[in-house]
């Protein structure tokens, strides 16, 4: 008996680590890779640390060669507006639904439910036509738009989440004189704060990691996001792969740092927000 | 602002103002292009040419000229993944929601990867890949030095290499739904089933993998319309060379590249419309079990 709960934590840790392994590995060469100077990184293994950890030269060229500050910005830019805008949309959208019954309410609950069937991916053709017919076609609105108007996992999150928002608050209100649109304002959003947050992480990471919609609809070089102006690095830098490093490991760095600081909410946003 | 009016009225305003852009947004976005891509799949339409209407005939060039339907092949690499992905997540998942020191640092570092952006997976394991690269050291390390070829170079293996960099992308996604689901088992069942003898592959197969059957099925269904639609990995790192066109890389070649949207939209209409029978499945299997 306790040879074999010997043998059974050995398998564990031993599977454990493996795993970590397999997930940390190709991030740990990058990262030495991308301290590396370029005569070092071809005369170096890949396992091998690098010389000088002081050695930001390749980061200074990801930086500003590589165009990755202009990525950040429209990155930021884009990620405020369409957080903000899915936050708003999407809980207009519940409130009205959760709270009034009226001709067509179902109707219009299975139109956006149904839409969530469809894979953003497969529609692109078609998608691409009503961009540039709309005059939106290399503009930064165009990926703005579409994370709006194409992102209903948000208004199924605050849906569900309504639910559990009790009617009488709003009749208390209304006893008390309160528009419908104060109870909206003052009651119900305020009590969608952690729904909002879970709308806020999952939105987030999608944006942040979207590489086909900044691809596809803005390939202007002023409108770079992160992906794209990473994706720009294959061309010019293909034997330099320290730069490229360099430019992965900016990528990933606010990533990393979100995730450190938010991890609670980051497995309970991505638990609560996945379909149940 | 609105108080002085009655509630009926209120509510007939509410309802419009809240409802007219969101309405808008998905009419225009989500289910136009859906219209406008059967409408386009029957016609040969270039993207400024007049549509000249085709019937049947780009359904018929993807179905028999191999050129268009071998890339279906492709994504049985993908499908397979997916289930050494559920197999992996599933088992990680398991041996984290019971007592295991430094817990937190391994849920953390396993679902890291989930969270990357994908371009810089894409780059990553090209360079893991590379010859003399970080695969190819680990295999020496091993000395399993005569087993390395070129991951990416030699098309009997890219796809496998393709669908394993997948495979690391959403392990973690997987892994931390499992683990959720697990944890909302009462601990009180482990105590009183091993008061009872079982030993852990019994509580795993008794306890854990029937309450949690439901979510395990769905993810997995998702992961298959997952590996349908294939696509940011293998654009990303090989641009859909030597053999590793998925059918979402086709279908955007075929409408970006070449300008034949006609054709590429028959494509997509076939993936959607093997995408909602694939959904529908796993919602009738899901209600079922409910």
């Amino acid at each position: 008996m306790r040879a074999k709960s010997l043998a059974g934590i050995t398998i564990k840790y031993v599977s454990l680590i493996l795993g970590v392994v397999a997930a940390i590995l190709p991030i740990l060469i990058v990262f030495f890779a991308a301290f590396k100077t370029g005569t070092e990184y071809t005369t170096t293994g890949p396992l091998t640390p690098p010389e000088d950890w002081t050695n930001f030269e390749n980061f200074k060229r990801a930086f500003t060669e590589g165009n990755m500050l202009t990525g950040f910005k429209n990155t930021v830019i884009i990620l405020l507006v369409s957080i903000f805008g899915t936050t708003i949309i999407g809980s207009m959208v519940a409130f009205v639904l959760n709270r009034f019954k009226f001709k067509g309410s179902k109707l219009i609950l299975g139109a956006f439910l149904l839409a969530t069937l469809i894979p953003g991916v497969t529609t692109q053709v078609a998608t691409f036509q009503i961009v540039n017919f709309l005059g939106l076609f290399n503009t930064i609105w165009a990926a703005v738009i579409l994370y709006l108007g194409t992102d209903i996992i948000a208004i199924y999150i605050f849906l569900q989440f309504m639910n559990s928002i009790s009617v009488s608050l709003d009749e208390s209100a209304m006893l008390d004189g309160a528009s419908y649109f104060t109870i909206y304002r003052k009651i119900i959003l305020p009590l969608l704060t952690p729904a909002i947050v879970t709308v806020i992480i999952v939105k987030g990471i999608n944006v942040y990691n979207d590489f086909y919609t900044p691809y596809l609809y803005m390939p202007k070089t002023e409108l770079h996001v992160i992906s794209t102006a990473l994706f720009k690095f294959k061309g010019p830098y293909g034997s330099e792969w320290e730069v490229i490093c360099a430019g992965i490991m900016l990528a990933i760095i606010p990533t990393f740092i979100a995730f450190t600081s938010l991890q609670k909410y980051i497995y309970n946003g991505l638990t609560s927000g996945s379909v149940k | 602002m609105f108080s002085k009016l009655s509630y009926r009225t209120q509510r007939r305003i509410i309802i419009v103002s809240f409802l007219i852009i969101p309405l808008a947004l998905l009419g225009t976005f989500s289910f136009l292009p859906v219209a406008n891509m059967f409408w386009y799949s029957f016609t040969d339409w270039n993207g400024f040419s007049e549509k000249e209407f085709l019937g049947l005939e780009n359904y018929k060039t993807v179905f028999t000229d191999p050129e268009y339907f071998r890339v279906f092949t492709v994504s049985l690499y993908y499908f397979v993944g997916t289930f050494v992905q559920m197999g992996l997540a599933l088992y990680f998942a398991t041996i984290l929601s019971f007592k295991v020191r430094f817990k937190n640092f391994f849920k953390g570092v396993i679902f890291f990867p989930y969270l990357l952006n994908g371009v810089a997976i894409g780059f990553m394991f090209l360079l893991f890949f590379q010859p003399d690269g970080g695969l190819d050291t680990v295999f020496k390390l091993l000395g399993m030095g005569d087993m390395t070829t070129h991951w990416l170079g030699n098309p009997d293996v890219i796809n496998i290499s393709l669908a394993g960099t997948s495979i690391w992308r959403y392990m973690g996604f997987n892994f931390i739904i499992f683990l959720g689901a697990i944890s909302s088992i009462p601990g009180d069942i482990y105590e009183a089933a091993e008061i009872d003898g079982a030993n852990r592959w019994h509580q795993f197969r008794y306890i854990i993998l029937p309450s949690i059957k439901i979510i395990v099925s769905l993810n997995l269904i998702l992961a298959i319309s997952g590996a349908l639609s294939a696509f940011e990995i293998p654009y990303i790192m090989t641009g859909g060379s030597n053999g590793s066109a998925t059918f979402v890389i086709q279908t955007v070649d075929t409408a970006f590249k070449y300008g034949k949207i006609g054709l590429a939209s028959a494509m997509a209409v076939i993936l959607l419309i093997i995408v909602i029978i694939v959904t529908a499945v796993q919602r009738k299997f899901f209600s079922e079990e409910e």
